[in-house]
């Protein structure tokens, strides 16, 4: 059986696992873009955000 | 003669004859193989897509049918008429006779003429009046002096798509603000909480708050009562009223700085260039008792005068406090005031701009995809198969 027919077979196929199957895809790939984001983020921003000198001053109290 | 001729030849016959003898198809054309309704509409699933779908035989009446039931002798003159007059008729509602002699004025060269005359005529007119275009000389009330010199592009750390603030910079820039200009300059909008986790630990800001005292009240006994600050208390002004503000100054009002870097042309430019502009004013340029002369402020004449000298505040991260730095660090502290949200907005504006170009790449995909089979279906005329 060819990925799309397996792919129809086990998730289209009932409403009742579509339906979830849309949920559970938009919250891993939301929290996965997010994650990706951030990390892109981070490294291009690398020692100007606040997290970056945090510790400097925290490390003083 | 036989019996035979009488009946038919043996031949069943009968009177009248019923339908077309057996096997042939009378007038009507055979129904096509492919036909609505014997195979399900659409795509069955699973089966793998095809561009070009096979034609659909569809049946088009013969163009000359009507016209040969026509053409019966006595009707001749009609139909060579109709035939004569078709292409008239063809385009009977997007034309008219009547038309004729506003589509020769509408054509001619000289409406051209006028008509393109009149646009660059009326728009070099405004342009002299109000604007600017190229070639086109302009009026202006102000010199530029009176509008003040453009401030340079300077290449600020946080300007990029990408780039956040430069977090150290606030902390510094921070300190510039609270040691030279909250002296005279207000900063309403910004609460010490702001500061928690962008330029300043919980515990620093707190210890910040604590030194300043505010008015509160009123206790049970109905009266106002001065307490140390808190995280939620804003930034204190440095005069208890505008009034005071002014007469402090000679008249003139420090503006509040929360939101100037929005508040100005130039925005962050501006600033820095107005902190390290100060100069001598050129020979012959009057400035009053109390003015200072800055080129690019409005005007050239400002009432606040230069604040920022090197070594006049002692960083604690050890950068030298030279004034180019301490202006490049207030005018970044007083950015973030302006656009607290400045770093969450470019990144959430990252996000939405890969979100948005990938779903607009998916519908035109999708659009062409559901519209591939009509745009390859063939339309295919058989002639009937004349019986005759
Ligand atoms: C001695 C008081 C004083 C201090 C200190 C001071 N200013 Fe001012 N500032 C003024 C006054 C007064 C004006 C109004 C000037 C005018 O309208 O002619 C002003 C105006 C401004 C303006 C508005 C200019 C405009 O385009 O209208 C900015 C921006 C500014 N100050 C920034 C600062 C910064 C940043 C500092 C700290 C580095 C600072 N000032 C320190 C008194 C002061």
């Amino acid at each position: 059986m060819s990925l799309a027919n397996t792919f129809y077979n086990t998730l289209v196929r009932r409403n009742s696992v579509f339906v979830p199957t849309i949920f559970a895809g938009a919250f891993a790939f939301s929290i996965g873009f997010d994650l990706g984001i951030t990390k892109f983020w981070d490294s291009w921003n690398k020692g100007k955000q606040w997290q970056d000198i945090r510790s400097k001053y925290v490390e003083q109290d | 003669m036989s019996n035979k001729d009488y009946y038919g030849g043996g031949q069943q016959q009968y009177y009248p004859p019923q339908g077309p003898p057996p096997g042939q198809g009378g007038y009507y054309p055979q129904q096509p193989q492919q036909a609505y309704g014997q195979q399900p509409y659409g795509q069955p699933y699973g089966q793998p897509y095809q561009p070009q779908p096979p034609p659909q035989t569809v049946y088009v009446l013969p163009a000359g049918a009507l016209k040969n039931v026509a053409a019966l002798p006595g009707a001749r003159s009609t139909t060579l008429n109709a035939a004569r007059s078709l292409p008239r008729v063809r385009f009977a509602s997007t034309s008219s006779t009547s038309s004729g002699a506003f589509e020769s004025f509408a054509n001619s060269r000289a409406t051209l003429a006028s008509a393109t005359l009149l646009t660059v005529g009326s728009v070099a007119w405004y342009a002299n009046l109000y604007g600017t275009l190229p070639f086109i000389g302009e009026v202006h009330a102000n010199s530029p002096a009176e509008e003040g010199l453009h401030p340079a592009h300077y290449p600020w750390s946080h300007s990029g798509w990408f780039d956040s603030f430069d977090h150290a910079s606030i902390r510094r820039g921070y300190q510039v603000y609270r040691e030279v200009c909250a002296a005279c300059h207000s900063l309403d909008r910004i609460a010490w909480r702001n500061l928690v986790g962008v330029s300043h630990t919980v515990d620093e800001v707190k210890a910040m708050a604590e030194e300043v005292e505010y008015e509160d009240g009123p206790s049970d006994q109905g009266e106002m009562f001065q307490r140390p600050g808190k995280l939620s208390d804003y930034m204190p002004p440095p005069y208890p009223n505008e009034e005071a503000a002014r007469a402090s100054n000679q008249g003139a009002l420090p503006p509040d700085l929360s939101l100037i870097v929005k508040a100005r042309h130039g925005g962050a430019d501006y600033i820095f260039s107005l902190l390290t502009g100060y100069r001598d004013p050129p020979a012959g340029f009057e400035i009053r008792e109390g003015m200072n002369y800055n080129p690019y402020f409005p005007g050239n004449a400002i009432s606040m005068a230069r604040v920022l000298f090197d070594g006049l505040v002692e960083y604690d991260d050890g950068t030298p406090a030279t004034t180019s730095q301490m202006a490049k660090d207030v005018v970044t502290f007083l950015h973030w005031a302006a656009e607290p949200e400045h770093d969450e907005r470019k990144k959430a504006g990252l996000k939405a701009v890969i979100l948005f170009s990938t779903l607009t790449a998916i519908s035109l995909y999708i659009k062409r995809f559901k519209w591939s089979v009509v745009k390859t279906r063939k339309i295919q005329y058989n002639p009937p198969v004349s019986k005759h």
